[in-house]
């Protein structure tokens, strides 16, 4: 959820582009260059991994990269940190298996 | 990009931005990283203002502190680098760093480390639930990005964190259900705690999260009493319908890299966590590696902008040549502002801290 109106802080700024990610194959939309767990909680998305060992759910929880709760598979490649992950027009964004399939092409 | 820097400075918080801002009236070829998208640590999410003198940014909003100093900074002498982190260090020279790209080396006879701080989590039932946030990660959301996490939140924590993030969380619109607090005592200023009750949203103080329940994100809250050694008292739940709940239960220092490195590391309570001992130049006792802001005991922004400056200070002493007095009167400087900072009742708990990890060179 956004919010348009701040006292203080000004979101309304005429740069910021809207994009298009999918999400477990839906479509979502969000702004380019905002990390990838903030367009996901925009569309109401909060769920983002599943724990390797007991496979409970787990969202976002420090939201600067040092946690691992958010880690997603990204473009085919997991293990990516949402929250320092910069969003970006077209990107695939899915649950990751668990600790990671390794990608099918690695250049 | 090259191999070989004069200073390379791990993270781009007021500490690491200070120390750079400092190093470049004297020197070149500084380094800086963060992990982060933007420069600015966490003073690019606050949006209220700094208490104290003038001095030290007092009545200034910490979003635009950031801005001023990352203005500052000459681009000519300081190279920035955003979304790299710094995964290892080796002695003497060598820092390894890593992007999405790839895995790299940089070397420097100086390295400081403004690794800032992680958030605290307590035990509870289901802590770990979509939902349970950090406050820091709140504020990263709301202030930066504009999105706020849910419609309802309980805070967990009525430090200067849980009150300010509380009201944050106001201003955008979301509804406060109350804010615990484990001690008797409301822990932050009072004029931030006055700004909630203002708006009549109740502190519970002698209270402790128990559990949050909730299919796949938090849909409830039960927090309960707690007695003298922070027990629950049976008997005296009270539940809370909310789709949020926001820890801003403290801080640890991020020390891995300067404990990976060989500093001698100390455990010291009123610095929150392991921290490595260090001059008053900031300097630990490796030689060349210094530390600065949160990583060296958790205090505010306005110390860490202070240490950076002195460990960016130190660092260029070596490297370029200083005219006597010009040192001292530097030096004297911020040693002079930073003991004002800590005067008073809400600077004991650091001073006496820094007491314990003191290195007398």
């Amino acid at each position: 959820m956004r919010f348009l109106d701040h006292p203080i802080l000004d979101f309304n700024s005429k740069d910021k582009k809207l994009v298009s990610f999918t999400f477990e194959g839906k479509t979502f939309n969000g702004y380019e260059g905002e990390p990838i767990a903030a367009a996901l909680h925009d569309n109401g998305i909060k769920k983002l991994r599943i724990s390797p060992k007991l496979k409970r759910n787990r969202g976002l929880f420090c939201a600067i990269g040092k946690c691992s709760s958010c880690l997603m598979k990204v473009d085919g490649i997991p293990n990516i940190r949402t929250c320092t992950e910069p969003l970006k027009q077209g990107m695939k964004v899915e649950y990751q298996n668990i600790k990671g399939d390794l990608p099918e092409v690695m250049s | 990009m090259k191999d070989n820097y004069n200073i390379v400075i791990v993270g781009g918080g007021p500490a690491g931005l200070s120390a750079a801002l400092e190093a470049s009236k004297y020197t070149d070829k500084i380094l800086l990283i963060d992990e982060n998208l933007k420069a600015g640590g966490q003073l690019i999410k606050q949006t209220h203002k700094f208490f104290g003198s003038k001095n030290h940014h007092a009545s200034e909003r910490g979003i635009n502190i950031a801005q001023e100093l990352i203005k500052s900074i000459d681009s000519d002498k300081v190279e920035f680098l955003s979304g790299v982190s710094a995964s290892g260090f080796y002695k003497p020279h060598t820092l390894l760093l890593e992007d999405k790209e790839r895995l790299y080396r940089v070397n420097s006879d100086k390295f400081i480390f403004a690794t800032g701080a992680s958030e605290n989590i307590i035990p509870f039932v289901n802590n770990d639930l979509p939902g349970v946030y950090g406050a820091g990660a709140v504020q990263t959301l709301m202030n930066l990005y504009g999105v706020v996490p849910g419609k309802r939140v309980l805070m967990i924590g009525a430090g200067n964190i849980g009150l300010i993030v509380s009201y944050q969380l106001f201003q955008c619109g979301v509804e406060i259900a109350g804010v615990v607090e484990a001690s008797p005592y409301i822990g932050g200023y009072s004029v931030h705690a006055a700004k909630l009750r203002r708006m009549q949203i109740p502190i519970y103080t002698n209270h402790s999260i128990k559990a949050a329940y909730g299919d796949e994100c938090v849909e409830k809250a039960v927090i309960a009493e707690v007695d003298s050694r922070w027990n629950i008292i049976k008997n005296t739940e009270k539940e809370f319908d909310v789709d949020t709940i926001c820890l801003a239960v403290g801080l640890t220092p991020s020390t891995e890299l300067l404990s990976q490195a060989g500093c001698d590391m100390v455990y010291v309570r009123e610095l929150c966590g392991y921290v490595p001992k260090h001059d008053k130049f900031m300097e630990t006792s490796i030689s060349g590696v210094f530390v600065a802001g949160d990583a060296s005991g958790i205090e505010e922004a306005s110390a860490a902008m202070l240490e950076g400056r002195m460990a960016g200070l130190k660092a260029c002493y070596d490297i370029e040549k200083f005219n006597r007095s010009e040192w001292i009167n530097s030096i004297s400087h911020i040693e002079f502002e930073l003991k004002s900072l800590r005067s008073g009742p809400h600077g004991e708990k650091a001073v006496n801290g820094k007491k314990k990890i003191d290195i007398q060179r």
